[in-house]
């Protein structure tokens, strides 16, 4: 890896907050209520290292994405790249920061403009931050960046309809790589990928992460593919992180209840093991985020939960080093 | 599978007397030695050696089905054949484009024309060819002896209508029901399918619900009618990991108890692990392997089944250092030549598998098939590889 892991983390956020208001009335606007998309997330993230943020639709994952691309200004945290607060920049200096920050989206037809051509797709980004002016040497480039992805150069003259998912997917990343940024959000890119085609963008994912020493904030659903491909992983819930910590800590030995039912309803590929493990789905729905429940926002469905779980919010506490939980019923 | 349903069977058992259940399981029983006419020859086994002497309550045969698009002439299907027994679960596994769902609407005769047409094959169910039926009697045996749970509750349910109307109308045009029966049956199947306060959300419209409960609402409507297969496409792809189990586990318990058939057409290779006995792997618009689950698993007898299970990340093994991928594209269904539609990514290919498509032939244990012209020797390179 090129980046030189220092002690100072590349990303960190602190106290994240996101709520999103939610009004009625058409004469007279007024608000009612709001969704606290994301409610007090604190993490930080390595140079170099990949950090999984995992959890069911409506965690907050992709907003605490989203606020850290700066596609949304938070109600209140801070989060600081590279020891700067993103949210007191400037405009150019905003604009600077965008490309050491990119983004590759989950849908990869919705993602790329049917209309252009794949070359200008890539191209786009590099016209943009005037990167490369002319012409000819924005097409070298192109043609370049589609090799690294694993494409044929000559796919920069062809419509994203001419393409498969998978190929499609490897242009999101294309243009994710074409300002040469040092951070990517990657907001479930394989997920939407046939099971053939996930593996060979996850490879590619971990190829570019070691040829350019990236840095990965890897959202996803997908608990296997999140194990294989990252250090630490953060696990949400209902806008909150429920359990923080290294890989391979996390899979052998979850301690949040949450975290143990995610890993429990995951069915493994193997009807022998399928056949021996005793299996009991988690009750219950995700809680609205309008109204969230009292206390521990996990305790409607837990089995666990004590009385206590109800009114006291558990902090997330280092019960093990470097492992962190919110829960008050384990030690 | 010997697994607890505790939560589940809690749920639901307190309404089981409550459901007349009339499954009529004496289904007639076809030609049994009738050979399976597969990629224009006739196959070298009948039904007595692929399945045994039980009779199967759908007996799909040679189907196929085209669609005439702008860029060509697609064979969705391309000769397929599969059985399922009564109360059997059997798994559809392929990837977009594969033809596992374009083969299940067939089934039910739902592919619009134009641009789809069935142009050959027979839907033996329950003895009687549902190809041959009218439209009329179609429609008797769409929602009434075959349910259907498709993947996204929210496109397939009306939006305009309450929930209690669309599981009511089935009951009053497929029973002839009076109003009083079809709500008071409409209670029972939300109960069953273990939604909490039925007699308030029949009353409410389907974006009131959650996903999770928008799933149950189709399973309740594919109950219905009592009947004995119920076609599942994607029923979980469009849930989040928790309902996702939630969802399986109910349609497990539900089919096992009341001992209806599923088909469950699915990508995820861990689900099919979890609830199928029987799998069928489908690439390109054929059936490339076929057995029991635990057969194709650990014993797989097609090179596109080896290289699928070889390229999922598993929580239940250390992890790789790389994942080892089906290499290359998807096929281009409108350009395929007369070899065999895997070769171009296949690591076991010869020769001959450009000269012609390898039919679907028994392999390794009982009832298991595979598509290759290695099926045999595959074992052993497996190993190799």
């Amino acid at each position: 890896m090129t980046g030189a892991a220092t002690d100072r983390p590349l990303l960190e956020v602190k106290g994240l907050h996101m709520h999103f208001p939610i009004s009625e009335g058409i004469v007279m606007r007024r608000q009612i209520g709001e969704v606290k998309a994301v409610d007090g997330v604190d993490f930080s993230l390595k140079r170099g290292e990949t950090l999984g943020l995992v959890g069911e639709s409506g965690c907050g994952k992709t907003t605490t994405g989203r606020c850290i691309l700066q596609l949304e200004r938070p109600t209140s945290g801070e989060i600081l790249y590279d020891g700067v607060d993103i949210n007191g920049l400037a405009r150019q200096e905003r604009l600077a920061l965008r490309r050491r920050i990119q983004v590759i989206f989950q849908d990869p037809y919705s993602s790329l403009n049917p209309r252009m051509k794949v070359g200008d797709i890539i191209g786009e980004p590099i016209l943009v931050h005037g990167l490369a002016p002319d012409a000819a040497r924005r097409t070298a480039r192109v043609r370049e960046l589609l090799s690294v992805c694993g494409l044929d150069p000559n796919f920069a003259d062809r419509y994203p309809h001419e393409m498969s998912g998978g190929q499609r997917q490897r242009v999101g990343i294309a243009r994710a790589l074409a300002l040469e940024p040092e951070f990517i959000v990657c907001d479930e890119a394989v997920s939407a990928l046939d099971v053939s085609i996930q593996a060979q963008v996850i490879n590619l994912l971990e190829d570019l992460r070691e040829k350019f020493g990236l840095t990965y904030l890897f959202i996803a659903h997908d608990l296997s593919v999140v194990r294989h491909l990252c250090q630490r992983v953060a696990v949400m819930y209902l806008g909150r992180i429920v359990e923080l910590a290294q890989c391979d800590e996390l899979f052998d030995n979850p301690l949040h209840p949450y975290t143990r039912a995610l890993l429990a309803a995951v069915p493994v590929p193997d009807p022998t093991v399928e056949a021996g493990r005793t299996f009991q789905p988690v009750r219950g729905e995700v809680p609205s985020p309008i109204n969230p429940p009292s206390g521990c926002v996990f305790h409607p469905r837990c089995t666990l939960a004590v009385e206590s779980c109800r009114q006291a919010r558990p902090e997330l506490r280092e019960l093990r080093p470097g492992h962190w939980v919110a829960c008050s019923q384990v030690n | 599978m010997q697994r607890r349903r505790a939560d589940s069977s809690r749920r639901i058992g307190s309404r089981q007397g409550d459901i007349l259940l009339t499954l009529d399981l004496n289904t007639p029983a076809h030609k049994g030695e009738t050979p399976i006419t597969l990629n224009g020859s006739v196959a070298k086994w009948n039904r007595e050696t692929l399945r045994g002497p039980m009779s199967a309550l759908l007996d799909v045969r040679n189907l196929h089905t085209e669609f005439r698009t702008g860029a060509g002439l697609v064979r969705a299907v391309d000769g397929v054949s599969y059985t399922v027994d009564p109360g059997e679960t059997v798994a559809i596994v392929g990837e977009s484009g594969s033809g596992k769902s374009v083969g299940a609407m067939s089934i039910l005769r739902l592919i619009p024309d134009p641009p789809g047409r069935i142009t050959e094959g027979q839907v033996l169910f329950g003895g009687r060819d549902l190809l041959a039926l009218s439209a009329e009697e179609m429609r008797a045996v769409r929602g009434g002896e075959i349910g259907m749970v498709f993947q996204e509750p929210m496109t397939s349910l009306n939006p305009v209508l309450t929930i209690g109307r669309q599981i009511t109308e089935t009951l009053q045009q497929h029973r002839g029901a009076d109003r009083a029966t079809a709500d008071r049956r409409a209670v029972e199947l939300l109960s069953l399918v273990g939604i909490a306060d039925p007699e308030r959300r029949l009353r409410q419209y389907p974006h009131q619900l959650s996903g999770g409960m928008r799933q149950r609402i189709m399973i309740a409507i594919a109950l219905t009618c009592e009947p004995r297969l119920i076609i599942a496409d994607e029923p979980t792809t469009a849930l989040d990991v928790t309902i996702q189990a939630q969802i399986l586990e109910l349609m497990a318990d539900l089919t096992r108890r009341l001992n209806v058939a599923l088909i469950i057409i699915t990508h995820n290779l861990g689900v099919v692990a979890r609830y199928a006995r029987r799998v069928n792997v489908m690439y390109a618009g054929r059936l490339v392997e076929s057995g029991p689950a635990a057969e194709v698993y650990h014993d797989p007898r097609h090179p596109y089944t080896m290289a699928l299970l070889r390229s999922v990340p598993r929580l239940d093994r250390p992890r790789q250092a790389r994942l080892d991928p089906v290499e290359g594209q998807p096929p281009d269904l409108t350009r395929l030549d007369g070899g065999c539609a895997f070769r171009p990514r296949c690591r076991f290919a010869v020769a001959a598998c450009a000269e012609s498509r390898p039919a679907l032939e028994p392999a390794g244990a009982a009832g298991h098939l595979s598509a290759c012209f290695r099926r045999d020797e595959i074992a052993t390179l497996r190993v190799a590889a």
